[in-house]
């Protein structure tokens, strides 16, 4: 009935992670991780702190280098020192807890730079993306501002727009409502509600249980560097099937 | 002492407070310190005239002005000061460029995963940083300048400016990892190149954070490059020691020698203390 699933059972997985193994020093921060990610579904990583879900996803796009397993990005195979990573990364969005803006550049010049830089589009294409972008965030009347000048849930709508305007064909979300003051978050939940609702690829890792049961196709429970337990989102908060998923609930739900 | 809740409840009016006036006991405070220093430069400047006085030194001063400029028949000469100061800014604006050059350089082959660049830039660091800079000068002059045909302005310019860029090297690669991680990750996360990234995202930032020990850098540039008189670049320093021999007024010309360097180095962290403000004005204004 959703034609997203039906293409997706005949096309590549848009993200193939298998027997990823990521170690920092002598400690083990993943290990043996595999992960299909579709094209247009939606996965939420959850799991304490210190699970590995971050380095996870940062895996991805390389931000964290892998040490042993292969992680394919529409097919193709992304490795520690390749040459190419930057155009892998325009196809892989980034959201930060901590935003990660760039202070020195106006809202508007944020949006730009990457795509003026890689040389994507033109300076007055790249501009009118940004606006469209802004105006889907809700925040275009603050194009000309400058980051520390916006509240802390308007940087994380900036840092969205930012990653869309790559066009990229995945989304990474990394606690990308944890920095924020309790009033901000329902600005910026909104618009990744949006974004899931219009059909992008997403992994969100993320305490936010209501959005998880929201928009989540799947949920990713993680402990100790290892995927425990991976299910719809119903089946995960109604009957989780491990003592530690049972646990990691009860202490998130339990006041 | 009482909150005025009387006149206006408006909260945001209640948080303002009316700046106090003029301070009697501050003022007293800051005239009792402002004295006291006056009177200790006030007794050094005793002691200094009192004993050139037991030495019997014939202080000349009236015969310091055609060092600066003469008027012969009308017309205006330069005097030998004035042509040593040039040569001595000379020699600092292209070995201070040079140096920032440098410093560039290696600090980016020092964070380079480049085994080579990394291991050259940490020999010349240590090399240069560990030997005396006369040695140096001595070393580039009658050693490397007769291998490589350079002459002696080129020598000193080329001792003072690896010498210095060994320093900027260290206040560059300082002032770049001061920059926050996320900007690195922000920056490789929308797929910008290594230059891009650093030439568009990182570099902007780390120059607040370069700029002002890179002044103290140039100031003590302007300073070192007196030592450029011993292979006798003929520099302010060096026309200072000349006009000493032909005249004997070793006092006043001391005096007048470090009194242009004095100058030349306050005006320099004067105006750099300007731009600095002007970028802290840019900077607060995008936080309000």
């Amino acid at each position: 009935m959703n034609p997203a699933m039906n293409e997706s059972s005949h096309t590549p997985p848009l993200v193939e992670i298998s027997g990823l193994c990521k170690w920092f020093g002598e400690f083990s921060a993943l290990y043996d991780i595999n992960l299909q990610v579709n094209s247009g579904e939606r996965v939420v990583v959850c799991g304490p702190s210190g699970s590995g879900k971050s380095t996870m996803i940062r895996c991805i796009n390389q931000l964290e280098e892998h040490q042993a397993g292969t992680i394919k990005v529409d097919g193709r195979e992304v490795m520690p020192g390749m040459k190419q990573i930057e155009e892998v990364r325009r196809d892989v969005g980034m959201v930060f807890q901590s935003f990660n803006l760039f202070p020195h550049l106006t809202v508007v010049e944020n949006l730009t730079i990457g795509p003026i830089r890689n040389k994507l589009v033109s300076k007055t294409e790249a501009t009118e993306r940004a606006m469209h972008y802004l105006e889907r965030v809700h925040i275009a009347e603050q194009a000309d501002k400058y980051p520390p000048q916006l509240s802390g849930g308007q940087q994380q709508r900036v840092a969205i727009a930012r990653s869309l305007c790559l066009q990229p064909k995945i989304m990474l979300f990394d606690e990308p409502t944890s920095a924020l003051d309790p009033e901000m978050i329902a600005g910026v939940l909104d618009v990744m509600i949006e974004l899931a609702e219009g059909g992008m690829t997403m992994i969100c890792v993320t305490h936010e249980m209501g959005f998880a049961r929201r928009v989540a196709d799947r949920i990713v429970f993680m402990d100790f560097g290892e995927i425990v337990e991976v299910a719809e989102p119903e089946t995960f908060f109604n009957s989780p099937r491990t003592e530690r998923a049972k646990l990691f609930l009860s202490q998130l739900l339990g006041h | 002492m009482s909150i005025d809740t009387t006149s206006d409840n408006n909260p945001v009016e209640r948080r303002q407070r009316p700046l106090e006036g003029f301070h009697w006991g501050d003022f007293m405070r800051n005239a009792r310190q402002v004295g006291s220093a006056v009177l200790t430069f006030m007794v050094i400047g005793w002691l200094i005239w009192r004993g050139a006085a037991a030495m019997e030194y014939n202080w000349q001063w009236y015969r310091v002005h055609p060092f600066f400029y003469r008027i012969v028949d009308g017309e205006f000469i330069w005097g030998p000061l004035y042509w040593g100061l040039l040569e001595t800014l000379k020699l600092a604006i292209v070995s201070g460029i040079l140096a920032i050059l440098i410093g560039f350089i290696t600090a980016f082959a020092r964070m380079s995963n480049s085994r080579g660049g990394g291991l050259i830039a940490t020999w010349y660091l240590e090399a240069i940083r560990n030997t005396p800079l006369l040695v140096q000068l001595f070393l580039f002059y009658f050693v490397l300048a007769p291998i490589f045909g350079i002459d002696r302005f080129w020598s000193g310019v080329l001792c003072l400016a690896f010498f210095e860029g060994s320093f900027a090297a260290e206040i560059i690669r300082g002032g770049i990892q001061g920059v926050d991680r996320g900007q690195f990750e922000a920056s490789d996360s929308v797929g910008l190149t290594v230059k891009n990234k650093y030439r568009y995202i990182i570099v902007p930032q780390a120059m607040p954070l370069i700029l002002p020990p890179l002044t103290g850098l140039l100031i003590s540039l302007i300073k070192h490059s007196a030592i450029v008189s011993v292979i006798a670049v003929s520099e302010l320093t060096t026309t200072g020691l000349n006009l000493i021999s032909d005249t004997f007024m070793a006092f006043e010309i001391w005096f007048i020698i470090a009194g242009i360097y004095l100058v030349l180095t306050i005006s320099l962290s004067m105006a750099v203390g300007q731009l600095e403000k002007k970028m802290n004005v840019a900077r607060k204004s995008n936080n309000t």
